[in-house]
């Protein structure tokens, strides 16, 4: 097993721990939702990485002419690729709800760093 | 719980996760390999509903419900930054925005001439999602955020005299909605929840897939509105609300 075979995966999981290092050392709120994006885009990575093969073309046919599926099944697996999709859509509302509550965080507690939200102290 | 305990914390944790993923990945089927049997049977199935865009196929026809879930999230994700963003009990809308500065000659001019051709190819990408590279979510958010081109051009003030914002929370709702009838014709024809209903037409041809081009049309006017709701509430809260 060659380094890159196993690079993809490394890239992954290197997004997913630095994401959540960033929000784990964060300062500020902005910071913590964008190191969250990073933490996600890992996933990302992951799927279609698991989705990807050698030497294959993407899952979208040209021409006027279903492909022959028996001959023609060197695409990449369009499954893993919606889901994908699915999941920058989930990145993107979490990021705009999360942007709006430390607007309001903002405005309330006049901070964005959470070491200073003692009222949220548990 | 200080900084220096935090981290410690998340050590121990990240250590954890990164000695599970170590194992998973070792345990893998290879990177790159030709064992795929999903893909096997979704590209099998979208081929025989003519879909040539096999991720939209999967996305639009045989996942449709997860399709519809994912899309309410979406729409639960922009009703709650509204209620989140409403102006506070202390707070004010200004109903007048001072002008601001004009931006550039030059931003004004890339922004006035790329506008009609982001909105146009956000229409194609949207319109040819079952047979090109795309489909309503990516064509929805070009659209959506490309009519932003006009905030950059000609100012809040330009962008306002186009964007009025009840319109699009009627197209939120309208797109959501016609989704949700796509499915219910597929329950009322065929028995199932978003069955295909429609003629299934010659692969790679503009009428062809069946339902996929018609949610594609309903996502695509949800993801546009919604992102455009958003960024209205955005602009909105930097813009026009201010403390009493």
């Amino acid at each position: 097993m060659s380094i890159l075979h196993v690079y993809a995966y490394l890239v992954a999981g290197w997004l997913l721990l630095g994401g959540a290092f960033g929000i784990a050392r964060s300062r500020n709120l902005i910071h913590a939702v964008v190191c969250l994006s990073i933490a996600q885009s890992g996933t990302y990575v992951l799927l279609i990485a698991i989705g990807y093969q050698s030497g294959a073309s993407p899952p979208v046919f040209g021409g006027s002419t279903p492909p022959d599926v028996a001959a023609h099944s060197a695409v990449v697996d369009p499954v893993v690729q919606a889901m994908t999709l699915t999941d920058v859509v989930v990145a993107a509302t979490v990021t705009a709800l999360l942007l709006a509550l430390a607007v309001q965080v903002a405005k309330r507690h006049g901070t964005l760093d959470p070491d200073e939200l003692t009222s949220l102290r548990g | 719980m200080t900084r220096r305990v935090r981290l410690i914390v998340f050590a121990a944790a990240a250590a954890a996760v990164g000695v599970l993923l170590v194992v998973t990945v070792v345990g893998m089927p290879p990177f790159g390999n030709a064992f795929h049997p999903y893909r096997d049977v979704a590209v099998a199935a979208a081929i025989a509903h003519q879909t040539a865009n096999v991720v939209s196929g999967v996305n639009y026809d045989l996942r449709a419900f997860d399709t519809l879930g994912e899309e309410t999230i979406l729409l639960g994700s922009v009703v709650g930054a509204a209620v989140l963003l409403r102006p506070g009990r202390e707070e004010r809308e200004r109903t007048e925005v001072p002008e601001d500065e004009p931006p550039l000659q030059a931003v004004r001019l890339v922004g006035y001439l790329l506008l009609p051709v982001t909105l146009v190819l956000g229409l194609d990408v949207v319109a040819h999602g079952h047979l090109t590279p795309g489909g309503g979510f990516q064509g929805g958010v070009v659209l959506g955020t490309g009519l932003h081109l006009l905030y950059l051009a000609g100012g809040f003030r330009a962008l306002e005299r186009l964007r009025a914002v009840p319109p699009f929370e009627v197209g939120e709702a309208v797109g959501t909605a016609a989704f949700v009838a796509v499915g219910i014709a597929g329950l009322a024809v065929t028995g199932s929840f978003l069955a295909n209903v429609l003629p299934l037409g010659t692969f790679g041809s503009m009428p062809s897939s069946g339902i996929v081009p018609l949610l594609n049309v309903a996502v695509g006017m949800e993801v546009a509105s919604g992102v455009i709701l958003l960024l209205a509430h955005f602009l909105d809260q930097a813009l026009r609300v201010e403390r009493r």
